[in-house]
């Protein structure tokens, strides 16, 4: 266990530190004109202005140099400054890190818990009317990219019922838990729903060919012949060896995660991660970008562990070595 | 079903010029003089524009033909070109032994750990939007996926006997993958190809949407829709959400459909994708 947590732990850190590489990489390509991003358009003239900044900055040493430097103050916790708004980096999104986690993990528990559910109930009841129904939603979910949900749901929930005087759904907007849990609620529901659908479908899917697989296996037969209820051999002898896969399958989800709060924040206009690196990759702001793009990785990289020790907890079968 | 769609759709985006000219608006064609109100908002659904105007007073009909043609053109060859990518990469990982494929393998896994369209939309604003580089950025990152699983594959066809024949024939490396391998995994690759369309053209879509796709004014059904976000104006105008919308959601339900039959027909252990 623990000598695989460690290799686990190094190959992690060699993804990570290739994606830096890459992001560093696509900047020296194409880099940004940080004199005039931080300067402006009237001070950017004065050569001696921009030779100053360029130096305090470190950008006129060569790109290796530069990213030694940067990998030191990483490590020290020191992620830079924006180029666009002066502001640590840390802070930008120390304060939209809660929006999107908020947004993420809500989204997340509605598509793993809705989804498995019902795809376990359609499984046990194989082509009745409740399965059909469960298969034609998870073929529409399927093709319903987020941003067309985000703006149909927009268009009725909100501005339909807004029209006949009812505001149950905000527009847009995030309000902090900590404030009003209940309008934090409210302002999150739209977005959870958009961003959940189309991994629910998925999922559908996943849980109901597992469940059918699994429950014609003899085990089950066995916990059904010592006499125990339908409810308990379905979710606890059948669930827990068909979650395997779906575990597999979230550890996946995981990466795609960003990209669609990207997308959902841009629909609702909530001030999270997505709408940060939209905004500082139109901007070019580049110490922002890669901070962000790094703390996917990670993000990523850590889901990726956690769900391989979850295998083994699952599925006593497999060892981790 | 899903067949009749898909060839329709193929049809109206190759005769895309004719039509427009039969309709009588070209697809960036501003008609401020019956296309918008007199507040300068868009006009509906009627004889002038079929499926109403957009707040350009440009015809929302001629421009989602046109915007087949980009959905097409671009979610397919990104497909085609992800999944050859893949075959290659996956192939050679699965069967050159474990040094090529411990190498390989962690490239796979960089690029799937990847937010991919964060990188997509820093890449794409760096070096300039255009129709070629986002077939690129759509294949790059669709292609890994479709590797893993040639890979482990191979891994398995490689262990077969008639490889190890082909190999006491004094078979090189080369030979048996192209000449014993890669027919073995025609069948897994031709689904692939058919559900990484429909995921390439909503890749497509989104990265209009954010403004990163399809430069406008050329018509795609992203930008469509995000012209139809702006300001609200869906609000007051929905055939101009409606249409785009409807078209994206036909076009990906079709090739999924289409995908299911291809996997069922050519493989009929695996489960299928949605039960009938």
């Amino acid at each position: 266990m623990l000598r695989f947590l460690i290799r686990r732990t190094l190959t992690g850190l060699l993804v990570i530190w290739l994606i830096s590489v890459v992001v560093f990489a696509i900047f020296f390509i194409a880099p940004p004109n940080v004199a005039f991003l931080l300067l402006g358009k009237f001070q950017a003239s004065n050569q001696q202005l921009v030779e100053q900044v360029t130096a305090q900055l470190g950008l006129n040493k060569p790109i290796p140099v530069q990213y030694w430097d940067f990998l030191v103050r990483l490590l020290h916790g020191n992620l830079g400054y924006s180029y666009y708004s002066h502001e640590a980096v840390t802070t930008l999104i120390g304060r939209a890190l809660p929006v999107t986690a908020s947004l993420a993990i809500g989204a997340a528990v509605i598509w793993v818990v809705s989804g498995v559910l019902i795809g376990v109930l359609s499984a046990t009841h194989p082509r009745s009317i409740r399965d059909r129904l469960a298969t034609l939603f998870a073929l529409t979910g399927l093709s319903f990219p987020t941003f067309v949900l985000g703006l149909i749901l927009l268009f009725f929930l909100f501005y339909k019922l807004h029209l006949a005087g009812i505001d149950w759904f905000p527009g847009s907007g995030y309000i902090p838990l900590t404030q009003d849990p209940w309008q934090w609620f409210l302002h999150l529901i739209l977005p959870w729903v958009t961003l959940a659908v189309a991994s629910m479908a998925v999922y559908v899917r996943l849980a109901r060919g597992q469940m059918l697989e699994v429950l014609g296996d003899d085990y089950i037969r066995t916990a059904r012949a010592k006499g125990l209820s339908e409810t308990r051999v379905t979710f606890r002898h059948a669930l827990r060896a068909a979650l395997v896969p779906i575990v597999t399958q979230f550890g996946i989800d995981v990466a795609t995660l960003l990209g669609g709060a990207i997308v959902t924040e841009q629909v609702f206009g909530l001030n999270g991660l997505g709408a940060l690196s939209v905004s500082s990759v139109v901007n070019q702001d580049e110490p922002v970008i890669i901070a962000i793009v790094l703390l996917a990785a990670v993000f990523v990289v850590v889901a990726n562990i956690l769900v391989d020790i979850l295998y083994a907890v699952l599925d006593p079968r497999v060892r981790l070595e | 079903m899903c067949g009749v769609f898909i060839l329709f759709l193929v049809l109206v985006a190759v005769f895309a010029d004719p039509l427009s000219h039969l309709i009588g608006w070209g697809p960036t064609q501003q008609d401020r003089a019956t296309g918008t109100t007199a507040d300068g908002l868009p006009v509906g659904p009627g004889r002038i524009h079929l499926l109403g105007a957009d707040q350009l007073g440009r015809d929302v009909l001629v421009r989602l033909i046109y915007g087949a043609r980009v959905s097409l053109v671009v979610g397919v060859s990104a497909a085609v070109a992800a999944v050859l990518i893949g075959v290659i990469i996956g192939l050679c990982a699965g069967f050159l032994g474990p040094a090529v494929d411990s190498v390989l393998a962690r490239l796979m896994d960089v690029v799937l750990a990847f937010p991919f369209l964060l990188f997509a939309i820093a890449l794409v604003t760096v070096v300039g939007p255009s129709e070629p580089l986002e077939i690129a950025v759509i294949a790059f990152f669709s292609w890994a996926a479709v590797g893993r699983i040639v890979r482990g594959q191979t891994l398995a066809i490689r262990e077969r006997e008639y490889v190890e024949a082909a190999r006491s024939l004094g078979a090189g490396n080369l030979r048996i993958m192209v000449v014993d391998v890669l027919p073995n995994l025609i069948a897994p690759v031709l689904v692939y190809v058919t559900l990484l369309i429909p995921i390439s053209i909503v890749f497509e879509a989104t990265l209009s949407f954010l403004g990163v796709g399809i430069i406008p004014p050329t018509p795609s059904w992203g930008n469509m829709l995000d012209d139809a976000q702006q300001g609200g104006l869906y609000q007051v105008a929905w055939w101009f959400l409606t249409f785009p919308a409807a078209a994206l959601v036909l076009t990906t339900l079709a090739f999924n459909l289409l995908g299911d039959s291809v996997r069922d027909a050519l493989d009929p252990r695996t489960e299928r994708l949605f039960a009938k």
